[in-house]
Parts: structure tokens; sequence; C-alpha cells
């Protein structure tokens, strides 16, 4: 047969496969859970994908939205005026509302509203009217939570500012809202004609400025903002267009599903490495039969690609039940994700993740299936003589280390597809690479160390277990493998989890401030804290807060950066706001790490010497001794950098990027934060309403509130987490049980052999325990320590914090995964045990 | 009569850890074509070895195997499983059926590996010849041993081989089966008129063949014309 029949390939793999069909089901499963995983992740991607461009118009509720983060300038107010056919404004800002019925107060968003907004969409509210009814008196709408939280009712007062409104109704959800966001911020929507009554929007306020317009007729809004543009970006305005909120959207969403393809990807790769055993096994077993074939004729190539074919129609299988069951998962995932979401999911069928949830399947069930296929070709037809002195070498193929190359790349390839970065894709690759390498390092050190220093002396039950780990046949790698990678991942998101609360928590512990009043004016400084004090209530901090802009770095403006981009210094530089300080002395948060500090300007002539955070100094490339130019309110202030500072920014108090000394600033407009420490809820709540009652334009932020929301997101997100990983959990179950299995088929033989020699069952029983005792628990203790040395290094190069593990949750993993081992092990010699020898020995195993 | 299989110096060498291993050493001969030839040796004589390097099966470390004037020892793995598929029929001591194909599908490999078609009757004759068609749809599993090995003798048939290399046919069934085994071997070896090379340590199977080579150490040490005639198998 010189050339190659394919078809006649296919059905020597179908013939082959007749009598194996369960066990190579029971190899590919392992994959089924991993497929079904990114299926799932895929459709519902896709699915938001189109929900977001079907829904872009509701999320932004007018055709362009031009925003600002201070009062636009009188030279552009007509531009504004003649943009659109229909326009409304809003003023969002953040500040406290008093329900004066029981005198409940919070920080929430304010949105003070003119005009028709939203134009697509609407804001929807009980009753349906108020949402646009409100806009016509001294009305608001509250969003439902702090309705529910504050016990209030439509009809009820709320109080914003110097302003008492009536509530018209409960707001349920606004264009572009998710439930996080209104968890972390809820809305008190008034009308914008009242705001100035209020006498919030006082000077160094942080409000932001929104114009939305609707055209009637068709514009390219695309275009229209490309013309806008350099006005715009001169005066600091921010262009949004139902195009743009699209992508901005999409590219945010395709980021979180990335990462949760990631994670479902961990669970393919798991379940890819008991693929790689399993047919390392299987094709083993088949080493009698392929020498036969090759007796008759049959060449490597030709009894590589029968094998072959059966690995990737099993793999299609397996990939296809994959994509079917993804399918189903999906349906479950916008519960799961459901706040984290601005807009409606709605659930179909996405052809194109089921094709690619079938490619990736069959692709990496081939790649790993190749390392164990590969040797195929070197299987000598003299095994049929059985006089091979030679042992096939299953190990020493150049080709194999050809198809780690590829699994790597593959790897690579598929991480760099979901993130889009290549140092992350490289640095995940690398990580599972070094997971494997430890694990299999552990797994031939242990062989060795059980064979060199083998304990002879102990009984024969503790011997047989223990020599059945280093054994022909054995299991011990395969298994530590599985395990060992499997129990890792569960430990490290278990422990992210914790150092991302303990990271928090510690924040929040005794004797740090849990309270921050700002925006406290200039007037109100000394009041404001002699009112903290007459309650009891120690000022941690009191600092005064200027907002300023860079103006120029090293004599270079905006416009000479962005045109000289070999500068390294990005033009956000310039355009972001800064909110500076000035003092004397360091606080214990701040250490100089470079430069010397200078507390004070004495004389007017002096160089005035500012000290700069070391990372926002390295972000925008400036260094000790560089010349620095301010635009505090419109005044331009040189300044040289003097030093750089460490801040430890966990710390609950002000820390700023830019600090100026004494004697320059003094009298710039500026607003003033007052740090404090309430010790209980009760003194919380009186504090807030007595600030709300005596300075309404005062906003507090609560650090248990901010605690709770935080809490909730992270168990929110923990939940989505946990979620994915669980298909990495039970796929490692499933290769555990795989591996098992098969070893079953090893391992069987030689337990009738021992019981026909007088073993009882007791002792076969105690034999494979303590086999797979050892298995499971080298393999969880390895894949725990793995986990921790991973969550340490992330604690403290990523966090910047301690880690101090919980030793009692790892504990239970590493007895639970031992039990499970031993209980999968025991379950699987049942069947000889309970049987005659003879029985056994007489069935086809 | 022309040489069917002719070997010269053959040499085969295992490298041990630090010791090499001599199986053969510088063995010489020729059969002829219809021949019937046993190999016969005590236990680890490389009785066996000298087979698998006869049948392609094997490389040597030295010396030349020329089977129906191909060099073997010029070819590759894949063009010496061609040599076989083409001209060399293989029966085992184990049997060595594929067991997860039938008695029928295990006879057609050989000549669905040539590539020929309707082969279905021709095999299905085979297995008749060798008193199993009824068992056709049967498994190696579901089969005696010396069913087996009459599905074995089949298939080595199957593909009309210019040579049939038997390793201890007999050495895995009692005296009965055996017998029928032989004499089924002989039969077909007659009708098809190919060369049968045979390797065993049975003396009264060797003694039904034409020629014995002895094989102890390593080296040829006698090779006996039995002077027997084709009909002799008559005997059985």
């Amino acid at each position: 047969m010189n050339k190659l029949n394919i078809a006649w390939l296919i059905k020597m793999a179908w013939r082959d496969s007749r009598r194996n069909r369960s066990r190579l089901f029971l190899f590919i499963s392992s994959i089924v859970l991993g497929i079904a995983a990114l299926v799932a992740i895929f459709s519902f991607g896709y699915n938001l994908r189109r929900d977001i461009d079907q829904q872009a118009m509701e999320l932004i509720g007018a055709d362009l939205v031009i925003s600002s983060n201070r009062p636009v300038s009188a030279e552009v107010q007509p531009l504004l005026d003649s943009l659109g056919d229909r326009r409304s404004q809003e003023r969002s800002f953040a500040s406290m509302i008093l329900f004066p019925k029981n005198e409940g107060s919070r920080l929430v968003q304010i949105r003070a509203l003119e005009g028709e907004f939203p134009y697509y969409g609407a804001l929807e509210t009980t009753p349906q009217s108020a949402g646009v009814t409100f806009r016509n008196g001294r009305q608001a709408l509250v969003d439902k939570t702090l309705m529910l939280q504050f016990n209030a009712q439509i009809g009820d007062s709320v109080k914003v500012g110097e302003v008492t409104f009536e509530i018209a109704g409960i707001l349920n959800k606004a264009p572009g809202q998710s439930g996080i966001s209104a968890t972390v911020a809820p809305a008190v929507y008034i009308p914008l004609q009242f705001l100035e009554q209020t006498g919030l929007e006082q000077k160094g306020s942080r409000i932001m400025y929104l114009y939305y317009y609707k055209y009637d007729a068709p514009v390219d809004t695309k275009k229209l903002v490309e013309k806008l543009e350099p006005r715009l970006e001169k005066e600091l305005l921010n262009a949004e267009t139902i195009e743009s909120e699209r992508e901005d959207l999409g590219r945010s969403f395709e980021d979180l599903t990335g990462f949760l393809a990631l994670v479902g990807f961990i669970a393919l790769l798991l379940g890819s490495i008991g693929v790689a055993s399993a047919i390392h096994v299987y094709i083993k077993e088949k080493l009698s039969s392929i020498a036969i074939l090759r007796c008759l004729g049959v060449s490597g190539r030709q009894a590589f690609l029968i094998f072959l074919i059966q690995i990737v129609g099993i793999g299609f299988l397996g990939s296809v039940i994959g994509a079917v069951l993804g399918t189903a998962v999906q349906q479950l995932l916008p519960r799961v994700l459901q706040d984290l979401l601005p807009v409606e999911i709605t659930m179909g069928i996405s052809w194109l993740a089921v094709m690619q949830g079938i490619g990736l399947g069959v692709v990496i069930s081939l790649l790993f299936a190749l390392l164990p296929l590969i040797s195929i070709r070197n299987i000598s037809p003299l095994n049929t003589l059985r006089l091979s002195f030679e042992e096939t070498s299953l190990f020493k193929d150049p080709l194999k280390w050809g198809v780690y190359g590829l699994i790597l790349l593959f790897i690579f390839g598929f991480t760099y597809l979901q993130t889009e970065k290549l140092k992350e894709a490289a640095y995940f690759t690398l990580g599972v690479l070094v997971a494997f390498l430890v694990l299999v390092g552990i797994a031939a050190g242990l062989v060795w160390l059980v064979r060199r220093y083998f304990p002879s002396s102990w009984s024969y039950l503790w011997r047989q277990g223990l020599a059945n780990l280093f054994r022909p046949n054995n299991q011990t790698l395969i298994l530590i493998v599985s395990i060992g990678l499997g129990t890792a991942f569960i430990c490290t998101l278990y422990f992210v989890q914790t150092i991302l609360l303990n990271h928090v928590t510690l924040s929040a512990s005794e004797n740090q401030p849990n309270m921050v009043l700002f925006d406290i004016q200039n007037g109100q400084r000394e009041a404001v804290a002699n009112l903290v004090k007459n309650q009891g209530l120690p000022v941690l901090q009191q600092v005064p807060i200027i907002t300023v802009r860079v103006e120029e770095i090293n004599g270079l403006t905006a416009a000479e950066v962005k045109k000289d981009s070999t500068l390294g210094i990005s033009v956000r530089a310039f355009q972001r706001e800064l909110r500076v300080t000035f003092r004397d002395s360091l606080t214990d948060s701040e250490k100089i790490a470079e430069g010397a500090w200078v507390g004070k300007v004495n004389t007017s002539d002096e160089t005035i010497k500012v000290s700069l955070e070391e990372g926002y100094a390295e972000r925008i490339k400036v260094k000790v001794g560089d010349k620095m130019v301010f635009n505090v309110q419109g005044a331009l202030i040189p300044t040289e950098v003097g030093s750089l500072r460490k801040v430890d920014w966990n710390r609950i108090q002000t820390n700023f990027r830019v600090i100026f000394p004494e004697g320059v600033l003094e009298e710039a407009p500026q607003f003033h934060v007052l740090i404090t420490r309430v010790p209980d809820a009760q003194a919380s709540a009186q504090l807030q309403r007595a600030v709300v009652r005596q300075f309404p334009n005062i906003s507090i932020v609560d650090l248990e509130l901010i605690l709770d929301i935080l809490d909730e997101l992270l168990d929110k997100i923990g939940f989505v987490i946990r979620f994915m990983a669980a298909f990495s959990i039970i796929t490692g179950l499933v290769v555990l049980i795989s591996s098992v299995l098969i070893s079953k088929y090893q391992r069987i033989q030689e337990s009738v052999l021992l019981r026909t020699l007088g073993a009882n069952r007791r002792q076969i029983f105690m034999i494979t325990a303590l086999e797979y005792f050892f298995l499971g628990a080298l393999a969880s203790g390895t894949g725990i320590v793995i986990s921790l040395a991973g969550s340490w290094a992330l604690a403290k190069f990523s966090f910047e914090t301690k880690f101090t593990p919980e030793l009692l949750p790892v504990l239970v993993v590493f007895l639970l995964i031992s039990a499970l081992t031993v209980a999968i092990g025991l379950m699987n010699i049942r069947g000889v045990v309970n049987k005659s020898p003879l029985e056994v020995l007489r069935s086809d195993v | 009569m022309t040489t069917i299989l002719n070997v010269q110096n053959l040499t085969k060498t295992y490298q041990g850890s630090g010791n090499t291993l001599t199986v053969l050493d510088n063995v010489s001969f020729a059969i002829e074509a219809g021949a019937t030839v046993a190999i016969v040796g005590p236990s680890g004589s490389g009785k066996t070895t000298l087979l698998g390097l006869c049948a392609g099966l094997d490389r040597s470390s030295a010396g030349v195997v020329e089977l129906n004037g191909i060099r073997l020892d010029d070819l590759d793995e894949d063009a010496r499983a061609q040599v076989r598929n083409q001209h060399v029929g293989f029966i085992f001591q184990n049997f060595q059926l594929l067991p997860t194909l039938t008695a029928l599908e295990n006879v057609m490999v050989p000549l669905e590996l040539r590539g020929e078609r309707n082969i279905k009757p021709q095999a299905l004759d085979l297995l008749d010849k060798v008193g199993l068609a009824g068992r056709a749809h049967h498994y190696p599993a579901q089969l005696s041993g010396g069913e087996q090995q009459r599905v074995s003798l089949a298939r080595a048939f199957s593909n009309k081989p210019k040579i049939l290399f038997a390793d201890e046919p007999t050495g895995n069934l009692d005296a009965e089966t055996s017998e029928k085994v032989v004499k089924l071997i002989f039969d077909l070896n007659q009708d098809a008129g190919t060369t049968l090379v045979l390797v065993t340590h049975d003396n009264e199977l060797a003694s039904k063949t034409q020629r014995i080579l002895r094989v102890k150490g390593g080296k040829l040490v006698s090779d006996e014309w039995l002077n027997q005639s084709l009909e002799q198998n008559e005997l059985f």
C-alpha cells in the first residue's frame, strides 16, 4: 500500500475503537467541562456584544454627549448651544442627602437634569410617569436601594443641600446604570432649575457637566465629533457618541469575558493533561495490536494515523457534548453576572461560539494526544515476537519537544487572543509551565526518594502501597500533576479573595480612620472641626485641597508633547486635574525616596520646590530637578521637583501625588478634608445627621458602608469566579476519576494475583488506600504549596500587602482531596475484591 | 529452483549497560523457493531473533538478508513493511490477532492493505479452508486457542505470500489441536507453493520439514537436509 488510503484508515480506526469506545469516551470526558465553560463564556460574550450593539442607544440615551469636569467657558457655550435639534443638560456630583422623616443620611450621586433626556430608552420609575413629571416641580427621583435602606415612601421628603424635594417616584433603572453602580453610588435625580438653590454648586466642588443632544434627522456623529475635536480638546471637553459607547463598553466587557475565558481555559488545560495521560496508557495497551499491524505491512505513519483519527473523532464527540452543555450553562451566566451588566441580556445559541468550542476541543485533544501518539511511529513489529530488548522509547523522541513547543504556543496564542496583551499572555503561559514543571519535578523526586530510601522494615502492606508509586504502569506523575494543578488553582482563587478582603478590612481595623468629610469650604473649616470634636470624636487629619493642572513640564506644553511622541510623556499628564495640598512636613505614611523635602517657601522669589509621589513622577517622566508649571485655577505657578516620595496608599488618610510647600497656595480657591474615627454605626449616623443639617454641602464617606459595599461587590465577583472555577474543580475530579479508572486496567491483574495468593479483602483495600493516600496527599500538598507561593507573590508584588494564609481551610482542602483520591481508588478496586479471583480472571478485563 | 531467502554473515548485537550482547553471530544460509525449513535450538539460542531478521521485522547489526531478491538491510522500516505485506506471511506462538477485529476482518486486513477490492469472498473461502466459516464474525476473545491459530493461518495465507514465517506455531496449543494446526500449515503451504520457515524447539514438528537449521549460542551449528519430499506431508 504505497499511498495513504484514508478510507481504509478511517475504517480501521472505527474497527479498532469498537471494543474501546466507552474507555475512549472516559478519556475525552475530561475536556467536556472545559469546552462547556469556554462555549458558555464565548456565547455569553457574543450575546453580550450583540446586546450592547443593540442597546447602545438606550445606554447613552442621546446621539451625542459632551462632558466636562469643570464649568464650560463662555467662549465654547455658543458651540454647545448650536449642536443637536433637542438638548438636555445635567450636573452630576456626589453629595449627602437627608431623609427628614427618619433623619437618615447618605452620600449619593446627585443628577440635576434639565430637558427631555433620555431621548432613547427611559428613566425607569415607579410610577412610570414620575420619570417625566419630576422635572416640572420641586420633586426628586430616588434610587430603589436608597428607598429600601431608609424605608422611604413616594411622597416623602428628601433634603438635598438647602432644598427639600418631594419624592415623585422610585428610580429603578437609569441609562447605562448597572446593579453594582447603583449600589456604590445610588442616584437621586432632581430638576436642574433647583440646583443653585441647594447651594451645592460651589467653587472646588467635583461636578460633572453633561450636555445631551438629539438629532431629528440622521447625522454622522462620528464625523461631527472628529470635526469638533480640536475645539473640544482645547476646552478639555469629552465627547461620546452611540458608536463610541458601543466600542468602549464592548471593550470593557471583552476584558471581563477574556478573563473568564482564561479561567475556563485552565479547566480545559487540566482536562487535556488528563487526556494525554489516558491516551498514553491506551497506546501502551495497544502496543501489541500496533506491532501486529506493522507485521502485516502497515507503515509507522499509517499506524499513527489510525489512532490519530480515533482521537480526532472522540475529541470531536467530546467537544460537541461540551458545546451542548456550554450552550445550556450560558443560560445561567446572566443570572450570575446580572449585577455587573448595564444591558438586558438575551440568551440564544451562538453558533460561532459552538464552532469555536468544537474547534478548540478537537485541536487541544489532538495536541495533547499527540504526545503519546507520536510514539506509535516507533513501535517495532518485533514486539509481536516479544524479543525487543531495547524498550520502545516513548519519551526520547525529538518530535516530542516539537509537540511540547506547539502546546506552549497554543496556550500562549489562546491567552493572547483573550487578553490581547503579549506580556500577560507570556506570564500566563510561563505560570502554567512553571506549575507543571514543579509538579513533574516533585513527582519524579518522590519516585526517586521512595526508591532510594525505601523503608524495607515497614510492614508488607505499607511497603506494597508505597512501592506502587514507582512500579511499572504507575500513575504517580499524572495524578500528581492533575490533582496538584487542580488544588493549586482552587486554593489560589481562595487566597486571592482573602487577600483582597483582608487588605480592605485591615484598613478598617481599630484605630484607623473610618470617616472622611470632604468639600469643606474655607469658612466652614473651624466650625466643622468643632462640630466633630463636640461629638466626642477626634480630628485625625484636616487638610486643604486645591485643584490644579499641569501646564508645562520642562518647558513643554501639552501641544508640544503631543507633536513629539519620542518624549514618552503622555498628554494625559496635562489634561488630568490634580488635587494637591500644601504642608510643612511629611506624614507617617510618606518617606522621601529621592531629593530633599522642602516644607516652606519664605520669600516670593525663592524657587518653589514641590514633592511628587514616585509612581506619578515615573508615569509623567519627571525627575528631581525638573521644572513644572502648574495652573492653579488660572494662575500659572512655576516650580521645581524638589523630592520624590514613597507613599503608603493603603492607609486611610489623604495622600497626594503632588505636595506644595507652605507659603504658596494659601490664598488659592480650596476646600478641606477632615478625617475622623467613629466608634459605631450610631455615632456615625449622629455625626452625619449633624453635618448634613448644618453644612449640607459637605459630603461624608462612611468607610464602614464602603466596606460593606466592597464586601458585597467582592462577593458577587467572587461568585462569578467561583462559578467558573467550579468547572476546573469538577474537571479535576473527572481527571482524577478517569486516571484512577485507567489504572484499574493495570492494577486489576496484580490485585487478582494477590487474591489468588491468599491476600484478603482488607489487605487489598489497605494497599490501594495507602497508594492513593500517598498520591492524593502529596499532590494536594504540592498544589497548596504552589498556591501559597503564587498568592504570596501576588500579595507582595501586585496588591502590596501582607499575606497571612488561614491554615484551617487549607487543611480542610488537603484532607478533602486526599480522602477523595483514596475513596475513588477504593471504589475502583471494589469490583476485584467482591468477586472470586477466577471470575475476574475469566472476564475480559 | 530459485533462492527465496539468502542470509550472509548475519550478526545481531545489543548494547547493554556497559557490555555488548551478541545474539546472532555470523550466520549464513540460503533457502530455495517452495522449501520447508525448521530453525531449531534451545531457549535463548537466537532462533527467534534469526526469524525476525529474516522476515524483516528487525535490522541486523551486520550481514545481509535478501528476501525474494530484495536486500532488507538497505530498507527503512516502512519499506520493509511493504515487503512484508507483499511477500511475507506470519504465524505466531501467541496467535497475534487484532483483538478489536472479527475473525473475518483479521483475515481481510493484509488484502485491504494491498488496496484489493471484493476481498470478502476470498477471506471467507480461507476461513472455510481452516474450518471456521461459521465463526467469521466472532472476535478473537470468543474463539479458543486452536481456533485463533487457524484464523491466524488464514490471515497468513490471505496475501498469497512467497514465504511464510512461523514462530512456535503450536507452542500455546494442546497436542491434539497442535496436530490439526500443523497439518493445516503444511496443507495450505503445499497448496499455495509457499516457502515455509518455522522456528520451533519441537523436534517432531521440525522433522516434518525438508531441512533443519540448528542454532546454538547465536551460531548456526548444523544444516541438516532430511531429503523429504513434499509428498511426505501426506502422512498427516
